[in-house]
């Protein structure tokens, strides 16, 4: 795995795997939203409605994978002090803000016709709520020392903190009562849900993941060339 | 221990304190995490009836009343083990029916749950309309249950309070 805190190495394979990702995206997204809107079945009891699901629940997925990504890049840089693991993590954060509110959002405009309110400060709806607060505050806290690495090592810190409510989100269904309903797919005694619904709903959470894929490594390049520039500047004003 | 491995048992030691001081908080502070008590719940310890609080369950099979003003509504609601009395007058969510999931928020006076406030839980099994009435037809399913058996377990567990 340390082959890869190299940049040159790193970089020499993401910008090979870019475009390829790019495109499986891109065909999985058209394919996804092709099965979620027009060719899968209306629910028995929300009817068309369920078609929120498919953009909802991958959305939410992709934020937790991305907290997960960007708190274990976070402690790899506390304890190998690559440059690499914090640019990653700061990567990781603003993409996975944008994946927590497309969750919030879309689920606020389910709930109105479902449950009846869009909003409700049960634990499921909290925690994520306190996810994307998470992520602003991590947004917020690297950016605000002059030393990017102390930046970078006060937001390690937050993120591996924050890594707690990562698992109070997933169980927050079944340890407290909630409104929300439980997992239908990632459950014990397998998927609660039709094969016609969740097959988009796979092929929606591909194209999120790869998507992540895609921002990580175009938001990675520009942090990257950023902080060359940095040492660049820093360089030129000591001569 | 090297530096390194000094900070890994760093980082492992403290997120597990973390992990440990946030399971004791959310424990004790339970009654507050959850989003509604079940009827069971309310009736094992009494409730100020100024207090507003929620209460969940599914609609009992034949208790549902209209009258005898507009828009109120009398059902019960039922755990399983215990049910209670919910009056409400107002507009029901669209997936309200009898055996539907619902969280009433109110008061609880003179043993009838004054809501002011009536959500539908969904649950969750997502299946199109043809299976679900398939299903029915051939008698393995009944309104108000869940075709999945484990499903329902876990339904029954969420309306019959987070013990």
């Amino acid at each position: 795995m340390h082959r890869f805190a190299n940049p040159t190495r790193f970089f020499r394979i993401a910008n090979a795997v870019l475009p390829v990702l790019a495109v499986v995206s891109a065909g999985l997204f058209a394919a996804g939203l092709y099965y979620a809107l027009f060719d899968s079945p209306a629910d028995y009891q929300q009817g068309e409605t369920v078609r929120i699901m498919y953009v909802h629940v991958p959305a939410a997925w992709a934020a937790l994978a991305c907290y997960a990504t960007m708190a274990l890049a976070g402690a790899s840089f506390l304890i190998w002090k690559h440059v690499l693991a914090d640019l990653a993590a700061r990567a990781a954060a603003p993409i996975g803000a944008g994946f927590t509110l497309i969750s919030l959002a879309t689920g606020s405009l389910w709930g109105q016709p479902m449950w009846g309110t869009w909003w409700v400060w049960d634990a499921r709806l909290t925690s994520v709520l306190i996810l994307f607060f998470l992520y602003l505050g991590y947004i917020a806290l690297v950016n605000a020392f002059d030393d990017p690495d102390r930046g970078g090592r006060a937001g390690a810190v937050l993120a591996l903190v924050g890594a707690v409510n990562v698992p109070i989100i997933k169980f927050s269904v079944d340890w407290w009562n909630t409104l929300h309903q439980p997992a239908s797919v990632l459950r014990m005694d397998g998927p609660s849900i039709a094969p016609e619904m969740l097959l988009p709903l796979l092929l929606m959470a591909g194209a999120y993941f790869t998507l992540f894929g895609v921002m990580m490594i175009l938001r990675l390049r520009g942090l990257y060339a950023g902080r060359r520039l940095r040492q660049m500047r820093l360089a030129a004003a000591s001569r | 221990m090297t530096r390194k491995n000094q900070r890994i048992a760093l980082i492992v030691g403290g997120l597990a304190f973390l992990g440990i001081a946030a399971g004791l908080v959310l424990t004790a502070f339970e009654d507050s995490v959850v989003f509604f008590f079940s009827p069971t719940d309310l009736r094992a310890e009494p409730v100020d009836p100024e207090r507003r609080i929620r209460v969940g369950g599914l609609v009992e099979s034949g208790s549902v009343e209209r009258g005898p003003a507009d828009a109120e509504i009398r059902f019960n609601v039922t755990d399983g083990n215990s049910t209670l009395t919910v009056r409400y007058v107002g507009i029901l969510p669209d997936l309200f029916r009898e055996g539907q999931g619902i969280v009433a928020q109110g008061r609880l006076q003179n043993a009838v749950f004054q809501a002011d406030e009536v959500l539908a839980k969904h649950d969750e099994t997502y299946m199109p309309k043809e299976v679900a009435d398939a299903l029915k037809k051939q008698g393995h399913w009944k309104d108000g249950e869940s075709p999945y058996p484990d499903a329902q377990e876990t339904g029954a567990q969420q309306t019959g309070g987070g013990s």
